[in-house]
């Protein structure tokens, strides 16, 4: 008997282990998992970085508040240090392990790519932060993107050079990856603006003197201006070659160099440079009256403060995939992944870093070219162009 | 025709540090038969130490002298722990040690500095001065004449000092030159330190120029490599030819054929050398000896 008694007892308890650990994921329910897998180490870390502490501070802004629906968010974020094949395996892990319900991730194109099959297969909604077109076109289902196109850089400063009535220039782009591909694009988009690219150059990743392409594209008749794709200490070294060489007519930068680096680098030669770049950069420097002056004020001032950190386009980046999430969230009422991603796709008039975002079932950026403000360097500072 | 101008003087500055690089390597090869591929780092801590003591408050001069004196240390610290530890083995094996120090410093400059570029100011403004329709930076002439200078007091230690000798004898037959009473091994150690101090001057010399990270030494040593070769490993005024050669090359063939394949034209002289004149244009034809 008292053996028995032992047995049933001893039953009694795996049941009610069982029925607690039963209980166990219930309870875990109660958090919203979002994943994120980005380059926060290695040569992309200059992306990653400011896009995991922006996701963070969000993240603990959020739960400080009291969370998302009344649950607390849990945010899981894995460093792929830019290698693809990392970044795979870490979103196989954060579907079937964490089991995520929806991402924001993928600092470079090449990280995105590799994941979104994996997204796709598991029907949940992943918001890139990466900048190449091939993210959104064609449209895949459950991929979305924040930061703007290589494209729309150069039809922003084609769009400038033809208020100015230019309509022959040169190129002069480096041959990496950034530079390759924003090069290929502005060939692309050229015609439609009426741009003829009279002589083309290029220069290596980590070439350190310029000036004979440069001297190339001074002696080619007709040239009314230069437009450099890079990304580096590259376009600081064509900026300075440019000077030094005396060339007259103006120089455009593309968003690759929007960051005061490029400033100290080119010193006194970024003089009269223009480039298209986000809001973000020029902040304060934006009319009251700008849609975007008060979410870009509030988040610099938020991440310089918690960071101690000037703030940058690709932690903006970050900032905007949250938002647009926390708000397809919050419409749908929960974090079911389908309906989420629903949502989403019906974003609309999201004000954020990066512009503001109007997606549809056939954009999944969102984004127009006011999302871009020519900037002109005066005085060793960002100054609007109108 | 001023394009020609414009090309010559920027093959000639860039030269100049390849010409530095290669007689670095010269230096070394020369007294251990070592070919040390952490050159390209002793001209990236020229740079780098001058840029991060001259951000910390030292005007540029101070910052320049204590950057070569680190380096020198530097030089110095990799013959004694890696080189002389490991004096028994073969060329080979010492060859990888130094790509291995190569690789080490990078590292290291990566933690203690930072990732990113950085530039010097030039020391003389960046009006640049014209001269038959080019444009030459002041700078440029300061790398020429810095190199130049540099060249000078080598070829003057080497030929009228009694260092100078015992380096000399060294090169030209180890064992003789111990058998002597050299003390081959302090002269190995010179020949590092030497080296070292050329490589720091080069890379803060051009720094104002061409900028600097943690990770321009690789692609300077290729390009010092180069010019060795093309000289002739081995051969002091070789090196210093070579080098200028080699950028010459590389800025006639960025603006007269295609500005691609720039970095090609250096290892496409490698090659060439390799298969039509392996000794290089002032080596000497190796023998063996019997």
């Amino acid at each position: 008997m008292s053996i028995q008694t032992g047995i049933s007892r001893r039953l009694a308890l795996a049941a009610g282990f069982g029925a607690m650990m039963g209980a166990a994921p219930a309870f875990a329910q109660a958090e919203i998992k979002l994943g994120a897998v980005l380059s926060v180490t290695g040569p992309a870390s200059f992306l990653g970085d400011p896009e995991k502490r922006t996701l963070e501070m969000e993240v603990e802004a959020l739960n400080a508040k009291g969370g998302l629906l009344g649950r607390k968010v849990r945010l899981i974020v894995y460093d792929d240090a830019g290698d693809a094949n990392a970044a795979r395996t870490f979103a196989t892990r954060l579907l079937e392990e964490d089991k995520v319900t929806a991402m924001i991730g993928g600092s470079t194109t090449g990280t995105t790519l590799a994941m979104e099959a994996a997204f796709d297969d598991a029907k949940v909604p992943f918001i890139s932060l990466a900048g190449a077109i091939q993210i959104v076109q064609p449209v895949k289902k459950w991929l979305f993107k924040t930061p703007h196109t290589d494209t729309m850089a150069c039809e922003k400063i084609f769009e400038d050079m033809k208020k100015r009535g230019t309509v022959k220039i040169g190129m002069i782009s480096g041959t990496d990856g950034f530079g390759k591909s924003m090069r290929d694009q502005c060939v692309g988009v050229a015609g439609k603006y009426g741009i003829e690219i009279l002589h083309e150059e290029n220069y290596g990743p980590r070439d350190t003197d310029m000036t004979p392409q440069l001297t190339n594209i001074k002696n080619k008749a007709g040239v009314q201006a230069v437009i450099n794709p890079g990304f580096g200490q590259g376009p600081a070294i064509v900026t300075r070659n440019y000077r030094q060489l005396g060339i007259a007519v103006p120089l455009y930068q593309s968003h690759g160099v929007a960051s005061k680096q490029f400033i100290d680098l080119a010193g006194p030669a970024a003089e009269g440079v223009r480039l298209p770049a986000a809001a973000l950069l020029v902040a304060d420097k934006l009319p009251d009256n700008d849609p975007q002056k008060k979410v870009v004020m509030q988040y610099s001032a938020d991440y310089t403060k918690k960071t101690g950190q000037p703030v940058s386009t690709f932690g903006g980046h970050a900032y905007d995939g949250f938002h647009i999430w926390k708000q397809a969230v919050e419409r749908a009422g929960t974090d079911n992944p389908a309906k989420v991603r629903d949502e989403i796709e019906k974003t609309k008039g999201y004000v954020g870093t990066g512009g503001v975002v109007n997606m549809s079932p056939t954009d999944h950026m969102g984004l127009d070219l006011s999302a871009f403000r020519m900037l002109e360097i005066r005085n060793g500072d960002w100054t609007l162009v109108q | 025709m001023p394009e020609l101008l414009q090309f010559a003087f920027s093959g000639l500055t860039v030269g100049a540090v390849y010409a530095l690089v290669a007689l670095g390597f010269t230096l070394i090869y020369n007294a251990s038969d070592v070919v040390n591929f952490a050159q390209g780092e002793f001209v990236m801590l020229g740079g780098m130490i001058t840029v991060f003591l001259h951000l910390a408050g030292l005007p540029v001069p101070v910052a320049a002298f204590a950057a070569i004196l680190i380096t020198v240390l530097v030089g110095l610290a990799l013959y004694a722990f890696a080189i002389d530890l490991a004096r028994g083995s073969g060329a080979v094996q010492i060859i990888i040690i130094t790509i291995g120090a190569s690789i080490f410093l990078r590292g290291v400059a990566q933690v203690v500095f930072d990732k990113r570029f950085h530039a010097l100011p030039p020391w003389f403004g960046s009006e640049p001065i014209r001269l038959g329709g080019a444009a030459i930076l002041p700078q440029s002439l300061v790398v020429l004449t810095g190199a130049a200078l540099i060249v000078a007091l080598i070829f003057l230690l080497i030929d009228r000092t009694i260092l100078g000798r015992a380096i000399l004898a060294t090169a030209t037959n180890r064992l003789a030159a111990r058998l002597v009473g050299i003390p081959v091994r302090r002269i190995v150690a010179l020949s590092f330190a030497l080296s070292a101090a050329i490589g720091a001057v080069a890379g803060l010399l051009v720094t104002p120029i061409t900028l600097t990270s943690y990770d321009v030494g690789t692609l300077m040593a290729l390009k010092g490599f180069a010019a060795a070769m093309l000289g002739g490993m081995g051969s002091a005024p070789g090196a210093i030819v070579g080098g200028v050669l080699l950028g010459l090359a590389e800025s006639f063939g960025a603006g007269l054929i295609s500005s691609k394949y720039k970095d090609a034209i250096a290892f496409l002289i490698i090659l060439f050398t390799l298969f039509v004149r392996p000794q290089g244009l002032f080596g000497k034809k190796s023998t063996e000896r019997v």
